[in-house]
């Protein structure tokens, strides 16, 4: 750390066009690294925890039928994973496709990324510059709003894209991304797992890795 | 002895008068008869159970001549499921498939007495429950994993009237077998009936249990003289390895048994040293008769000793302890009780009082502790665990609450102070249960009284009538009959297990699934033709089967297997195919094969029988048989 000290010397000859380069620049405080070490830490998690759940309940299944989304699978609740088998069951009187594994090809890439983003978190740990903690809070807000996108649209697309011959004719809808819905007999509830809630928390651990941070060149200002 | 005279004298009076005049009569005088509103407020609180909510309870009857175990909640005593096993039921498919009409064989019913639990370290253990035939001979076995007939073994060689059956051993070693009727042995043997006592023999076996699996095979038969074994029980404690059978016929009568069967004053019981039995067998002590080992106890001493037990005795009941056991006459106005400590000395003494064709009798005197006067007609006694005994009354349509030993001088001296209490039950009691009875722990909170007339007592059902159970609350000082159900004819025993004890499963797992013709998909199922067979195998999901069109030639053998896709609880699918005498009924992840001759040319709808869907009405398909000689070629696929 203190042999990146020198060139981190105030010069108060600096314009202050060029300030937010030399900010930029900036090493980063202990704490800071901490942080993003743990961020490192949170993306591998994230790649093996449960990220949402999606939970159908009717008079008839009043214990409810249950997905949980993981970075790389689709889990049914119940014995051995009964809830998915049932939903694409049912699903099917209206029309809607299985939901099928295979078809999220997001769980193919998504577990790569997150591992991507750990070796960014870690490169800015190591490295401790301010510049790569910008570079990682950009790059993982673009990822979080694109999942995020991505999400509604399958969302979207699996409640409009129905078989117009199947037994039941349904209006079009688009499940509920977060909250509490209606769907027929079914009320809907889709709330993130621990993945998700670990996943929201990023940014901030990423924002406070800035923080910590930023007081060091206030103060050689 | 006069006084037991002149009861007995009073009991067959009353025999003759008919036995319902007196059961009309006997309600008065007992407790428990008459209730006030208060109490009836009381009782319905003790054994409501509010919709939604589960019994404590289960309660499995025996279903008698129906062939079946009946299962019903308790206290709220509803019933919940008929379990078949010895006769077909349509409703659950049972007696259709392949696989249950062999396990039926021939027959397409039986009667079953004595349903028994499985044992561990003398405490249910919540695996199986054994269930006999007397009709036929046989015993079966459910698994209360899926509540479901696993086996049937018989009809059981050398065995004729399986009655005193299916008590089970302390670590379900063994369950019993007792021929209630005696034949010349081999079966198929002749001779006249009149040589009865010289040509005919009863036997008493073991049912060798495996513990794993639970598969039965007769483990040691006992060759006895042609008395009728009735009743059964087995030790534990101090009687442990040792099993009983009450007889009523030693007088070995082969006619008019109600009065020649009834001559003598005491009968004989068996008391069998299984452990000695087994050990016979295995030391190669036993002949082989019709392919099962049979024990000639002459030439194997310390296998099997007689009782004397007055008069006419029907059950034989061990208590909790394993050192009491009451065996009550019908014919007398008593319970005895033995001590089997007292048993246990008199044999290594040699104290008996006579030999039986080799076998000793031992000395009634030595080993009776007492004859505790219960009333009229004493059946069957069972245990709550805190010292007392329940022996129901037939003809007094009663049950009594006593005292088990150990007695004081006092009480020996004046054993009517014993009777602790009575209470009527409508009409004509036979069995009687308390959950765990035969358990080291009884639970000691319930007893079902099962009556055999129940007339009067329900909205009138023409002249076939309800058998009637009833529901004494055992907890007080005196007990307190609550509840009154009734079931389909014709409960004999029955056994009680705390619900918690079992967790069976709602749908069978694919993961276990090892059936070859199983299919998981739609996508999978097949039509594969043979020359003169076509085999389907077929998934049923709702609401469709897959495929839903089986074409065959007149004559051909068609083997469906049909695999209930579905892995959700309760949504089981039935498979009928009309004009062909065939329902049968797939639970979720199970697969039913069924085999016939497609002989009637013809297009045969085929539909879901089993309520499973809002589209179930959709759930249909056809049979197509093509007019044998007209069909053109059958495209194989």
């Amino acid at each position: 750390m203190d042999q990146l000290s020198h060139s981190d010397t105030p010069s108060t000859s600096i314009p202050w066009w060029r300030r937010e380069a030399r900010f930029l620049d900036r090493p980063l405080t202990p704490v800071s690294r901490f942080l993003l070490l743990l961020v490192a830490a949170i993306f591998v998690a994230v790649a093996f925890l449960p990220l949402w759940r999606i939970t159908l309940i009717a008079p008839q299944y009043q214990e409810g039928l249950r997905v949980n989304i993981y970075s790389y699978k689709l889990e049914g609740g119940g014995l051995a994973g009964q809830d998915l088998f049932e939903i694409n069951n049912l699903n099917h009187y209206i029309g809607m496709r299985p939901l099928i594994q295979s078809d999220f090809v997001e769980m193919k890439w998504m577990p790569f990324a997150l591992g991507l983003f750990a070796m960014i978190a870690l490169r800015a740990a190591v490295h401790g510059r301010m510049n790569q903690v910008v570079d990682l809070f950009a790059l993982f807000t673009y990822f979080g709003l694109f999942s995020v996108g991505l999400f509604y649209y399958r969302l979207y697309t699996y409640g409009h894209d129905l078989d117009p011959t199947a037994p039941i004719t349904m209006e079009p809808f688009t499940p509920m991304l977060v909250g509490k819905n209606q769907i027929a007999n079914f009320t809907q509830y889709s709330f993130p797992l621990i993945g998700g809630v670990l996943m929201v928390t990023i940014p901030l651990i990423i924002f406070g890795a800035f923080w910590f941070s930023r007081a060091k060149y206030v103060a050689q200002e | 002895m006069n006084k037991t005279k002149r009861f007995t004298l009073l009991t067959l009076a009353v025999l003759s008068a008919g036995s319902a005049f007196f059961a009309g009569c006997s309600d008065s005088g007992s407790s428990g008869a008459s209730s006030s509103a208060n109490d009836k407020g009381s009782a319905a609180e003790r054994t409501y159970v509010a919709p939604g909510e589960l019994d404590n309870y289960y309660l499995f009857y025996s279903g008698g001549h129906s062939g079946q175990v009946f299962v019903a909640g308790m206290p709220s005593m509803r019933h919940l499921i008929t379990i078949p096993v010895f006769a077909p039921s349509p409703g659950v498919g049972y007696g259709f498939d392949d696989e249950s009409r062999e396990m039926l064989g021939e027959y397409t019913w039986g009667d079953v007495h004595h349903p028994g639990l499985s044992k561990t370290d003398g405490l249910y253990d919540g695996r199986w429950l054994f269930v006999n035939d007397n009709a036929n001979n046989r015993v079966a076995r459910i698994d209360l994993r899926d509540f479901k007939t696993k086996q049937i073994l018989g009809p059981i060689p050398n065995s004729s009237g399986n009655h005193g059956s299916s008590f089970v051993t302390e670590n379900t070693e063994y369950l019993l077998v007792g021929t209630r009727f005696s034949v010349p042995l081999p079966m198929g043997r002749f001779a006249p009936v009149e040589d009865y006592a010289d040509e005919f023999n009863g036997m008493v076996s073991g049912i060798k249990v495996d513990s794993e699996s639970g598969e039965l095979s007769v483990g040691w038969q006992i060759i006895t003289p042609p008395f009728n074994w009735d009743l059964g029980s087995t030790g534990k404690g101090p009687s442990s390895g040792w099993a009983f059978w009450t007889s009523y016929n030693t007088e070995m009568a082969h006619t008019k048994l109600e009065a020649n069967a009834s001559q003598l004053d005491r009968d004989y019981a068996a008391f069998v040293n299984w452990r000695a039995a087994a050990k016979a067998v295995a030391d190669g002590k036993a002949d082989m008769l019709d392919g099962v080992p049979v024990i000639d106890p002459a030439k194997v001493p310390g296998v099997l000793y007689y009782v004397p037990v007055g008069k006419s005795p029907h059950g034989i009941d061990v208590d909790p302890s394993g050192r009491w056991i009451a065996a009550s006459g019908k014919l007398q106005p008593t319970t005895t009780v033995f001590d089997f400590e007292k048993v246990q000395k008199a044999i290594a003494n040699k104290d008996f009082q006579d030999e039986f064709r080799g076998v000793p009798v031992l000395n009634y005197d030595a080993i009776v502790e007492g004859e505790v006067p219960v009333g009229l007609g004493p059946l069957h006694t069972q245990y709550d665990g805190k010292g007392n005994g329940y022996t129901s009354l037939y003809i007094e349509s009663a049950v009594a609450k006593w005292k088990l030993p150990p007695w004081t001088d006092e009480e020996k001296a004046n054993p009517e102070s014993l009777v602790l209490d009575k209470i009527g039950t409508h009409f004509n009691i036979g069995h009687l249960v308390i959950g765990g009875s035969d358990t080291r722990k009884p639970y000691g909170d319930w007893l079902v009284a099962m009556n055999k007339l129940s007339k009067g007592r329900h909205l009138s059902t023409g002249p076939s009538q309800p058998e009637s159970s009833q529901l004494i609350d055992i907890t007080g000082k005196k007990m307190e009959m609550v509840y009154e159900s009734f079931t389909d004819p014709e409960p004999h025993f029955a056994q009680i297990l705390k619900a918690d004890q079992i967790q069976p499963i709602e749908v069978y797992p694919k993961a276990e699934s090892k059936n070859p013709n199983a299919i998981w998909s739609l996508a999978e199922s097949t039509v594969t033709y043979e020359p003169g067979k076509v085999t389907a195998k077929i998934a049923a999901v709702r609401s469709q089967f897959g495929p839903d069109k089986i074409s065959v030639q007149e004559g051909d053998t068609v083997v469906l297997h049909i695999t209930n896709i579905e892995q959700t609880t309760d949504i089981i699918h039935g498979f009928a195919i009309s004009g062909h005498n065939l329902n049968v009924i797939i639970d979720p992840g199970e697969t039913k094969s069924v085999t016939f001759k497609a002989d009637k040319a013809g297009v045969f709808p085929f539909y879901c029988t089993n309520f499973c869907s809002a589209l179930h009405q959709e759930m249909q398909g056809y049979l197509e048989v093509k007019p044998a000689g007209t069909a053109e070629t059958v495209s194989i696929d």
